[in-house]
């Protein structure tokens, strides 16, 4: 039996790397930008990252644990989606402003 | 049967007090009086038919059970009848029936007419639960009741800050004996296994030594001084004058204070065994009797020199039992319930004859206008100053024979006893002269009247008891002897002398009220120059300080000790402590405060972080 992997084999090696450079793009996005909506969509692509990496672990292991997660986790992300896009836009309206940095009001 | 009787001797007064307490104040004048009255009377009635039986014959004694009270100890609470219960129980219902009646009249517009009866009933309940309980456990709780009653009752008029003061004090020094007394009754259950009287007396003479016996018999000597005002506990009786005049005859006088009297009696078997104690018992009584006699002579407020009176006679009693002549003790208990209820109900209707006077040098005269109250109070002066054939003569002088039969040093306490006969008739006169006697001192605007029927009517039953009283227990016809003798039997009670020398004795304490009465004649009806001045007055009249004493050493010293509690432990530790922890939490928030940057993407990077820092750990530990 020969290796018959080879460099353009998509293994579940190359998801996990997929899904860990998108995390790291959006843990980014979330440290680095100051508009709320860039922000939330950088949280966004966090999330699915991950979704990325449950599917692939739960195909590669044959568990049906990992393609459920997935589920769960979309259904948060739309109830967060909701929620937070209302609590933005609430602010904007009141502020004029997305940028979290002039959200300072809880400041110890 | 019996036993429904017996319960219901109990039972009716304290249905009485639950009555009144609820609906006293509806009841109002003189229905509340009528109710408490009937109560108490109706219990006497029960408690005479149920001790027929002792009369007849040696009927046994009766232990009627009601409830198992506490299972693991194995006390029960029971009653106990016997001819010494019998005897103190209808002592306490016929003399509390009396004065009840005496009530309706005394207390008559009294704002608090349904809670004074409601108390009266209350402690004549207790008092017979006390005088009933067949073991320590149901005696410790009728001790408590009635000492509750006696707060209660004192403080009665309590927007009167003395009475309130004296009911405090009352209820203070009555705690001191009370612990000494409960201590007692712990080290009876922790000797014997059980608190029942009939196991522990009938065991203590193989189980119990003489050390042992000696320390709780002086543990059970320090409730009876505290609850019978011996000394050093006597100090709250004088001040318990404050109450109304029918609770000094009636607990303060007739049967509250004999509580020690009767304990120390009903546990002869234990102070058998412990010669020692009984001689500290004989010894404290002679010292109270000639102590607080003394201290009577001068004291200018009728009430006062009644509860002086009261203690020294208490003395008496004490010096009885402690001589182990406990007939003699309880004999003298009983007429003193009937001359003393006497005296206070009589000097209550002259109190009430004058507007509330109390100060004996603003009375005088009093013997034509209030004919009654004079003949009655007569009686009983002549019968607590001995002289035959009153009842006070019998009892005092069988104590006294008694205790000199013993010989040795006990020869000294009868000595104490004669002199202190000798002052008690002169005291006793002093007030007799000073306030039915002599010119009309009265305070301007006052005109004495004789008090109504109901209020007489007990004083001339009582009049007739002082008077034939002491004919239930003669040298020859020892009846109350006889009727007693189930309850002692087993123990060795002194011996009177006979003959020729029982007849001279009773002629010397006999001649010593006479001395005493002439005495005092000279000196307040023939001089009517007693001003009563001088230091030796001013020591007698203030108590030789003893109770100025207390004030200052106890009081004072426990004021001291709780106003530094307050204002050091409490203030500065406790409220200290507390303080210091919220300035503490508060400083550790202002500190923390500054960590809440405002900044979301700070906080993003703490999560980060933290996250980072859980995978990292995870990993270390080769989790996976």
């Amino acid at each position: 039996m020969t290796d018959v992997t080879s460099w353009y084999t998509v293994t579940p090696g190359w998801y996990m790397a997929l899904a860990a450079i998108l995390f790291i793009i959006g843990a980014s996005g979330m440290l680095l930008r100051r508009n709320a909506l860039v922000m939330f969509m950088s949280v966004e692509l966090m999330l699915n990252a991950v979704n990325l990496s449950f599917v692939a672990a739960g195909r590669e292991l044959n568990l049906i644990e990992g393609q459920v997660s997935v589920f769960f986790v979309m259904v948060v992300a739309a109830a967060e989606v909701v929620v937070g896009l209302a609590i933005i836009v609430a602010v904007f309206r009141r502020r004029n402003t997305a940028s979290v940095d002039e959200l300072v009001d809880l400041k110890g | 049967m019996e036993n429904v009787l017996i319960s219901l001797v109990v039972l009716l007064p304290l249905g009485g007090a639950v009555v009144l307490l609820a609906a006293g104040k509806r009841l109002g004048e003189p229905g509340a009086g009528i109710i408490a009255t009937g109560t108490m009377a109706a219990s006497f009635g029960l408690a005479l038919v149920a001790a027929l039986d002792f009369l007849g014959g040696h009927a046994p004694a009766r232990v009627v059970t009601w409830f198992d009270w506490l299972p693991a100890l194995g006390v029960d609470a029971e009653l106990l009848w016997d001819p010494l219960a019998a005897l103190m129980a209808l002592v306490v219902t016929g003399v509390g029936a009396l004065i009840h009646l005496y009530s309706i009249g005394y207390m008559k517009g009294d704002r608090g007419y349904g809670r004074f009866f409601a108390y009266m009933n209350l402690f004549g309940a207790s008092m017979l639960i006390l005088v009933l309980a067949n073991n320590f456990a149901v005696l410790y709780v009728g001790w408590e009741l009635v000492g509750l009653c006696s707060y209660l009752l004192i403080s009665f008029w309590f927007d009167r800050p003395t009475a309130a003061a004296a009911g405090k004090k009352a209820f203070v020094v009555n705690r001191v004996g009370d612990a000494g007394f409960l201590v007692g009754i712990m080290l009876v259950f922790s000797t014997f296994g059980t608190l029942e009287f009939g196991h522990v007396f009938e065991s203590a003479p193989a189980e119990l030594g003489t050390g042992l016996a000696t320390a709780i018999t002086i543990l059970l000597l320090v409730g009876a001084t505290g609850k019978s005002a011996q000394l050093p506990l006597y100090v709250w009786l004088p001040d318990a004058m404050e109450g109304p005049t029918p609770v000094s005859a009636l607990i303060h006088a007739a049967t509250m204070v004999t509580a020690g009297v009767y304990m120390v009696a009903r546990t002869g078997a234990l102070f058998e065994l412990a010669p020692v104690s009984a001689g500290i018992v004989a010894t404290v009584g002679a010292a109270t009797a000639l102590y607080a006699a003394t201290i009577a002579l001068g004291q200018r407020d009728i009430k006062r020199v009644l509860a002086y009176s009261t203690i020294s006679q208490l003395g008496y009693m004490f010096m009885a039992v402690g001589a182990a002549a406990y007939v003699a003790g309880i004999f003298h208990l009983m007429t003193h319930a009937f001359f003393k209820a006497l005296l206070f109900l009589g000097a209550g209707s002259v109190i009430h004859a004058l507007s509330g006077e109390q100060d004996l040098r603003r009375m005088g005269g009093l013997a034509r206008l209030m004919p009654l109250t004079f003949g009655t109070m007569a009686v009983a002066w002549l019968a607590i100053s001995g002289i035959p054939p009153f009842s006070g003569f019998w009892s005092k002088d069988e104590i006294l024979a008694a205790v000199f039969q013993r010989g040795g040093l006990w020869t000294v306490l009868w000595a104490v006893g004669l002199a202190t006969a000798l002052i008690t008739a002169f005291y006793m006169s002093r007030l007799m002269y000073l306030t039915f006697f002599g010119d009309r001192r009265w305070s301007e605007g006052v005109s004495p009247h004789e008090s109504p029927p109901v209020m007489t009517v007990p004083l001339v039953v009582l009049g007739g008891a002082s008077l034939v009283g002491g004919l239930v227990n003669t040298t020859w016809k020892p009846v109350l002897e006889h009727f007693l003798e189930p309850a002692f039997e087993g123990l060795q009670p002194a011996v009177l002398p006979g003959g020729l020398n029982l007849f001279l004795l009773a002629l010397v304490s006999a001649g010593a009220g006479l001395v005493g009465i002439v005495g005092a004649a000279d000196v307040y009806l023939r001089r009517k120059a007693a001003r009563e001045e001088g230091p030796v007055w001013d020591l007698l009249r203030g108590g030789y300080g003893v109770d100025d004493l207390y004030a200052r050493v106890f009081a004072g010293g426990g004021g001291a000790l709780t106003s530094f509690a307050a204002a050091t432990i409490d203030e500065k530790g406790v409220d200290g402590a507390v303080n210091g922890v919220a300035r503490l939490t508060g400083w550790l928030g202002s500190r923390l405060r500054l960590l809440q940057t405002g900044f979301v993407r700070s906080y993003g990077l703490a999560v980060l972080a933290g996250a980072v820092a859980l995978l990292a750990w995870f990993l270390s530990r080769g989790a996976f």
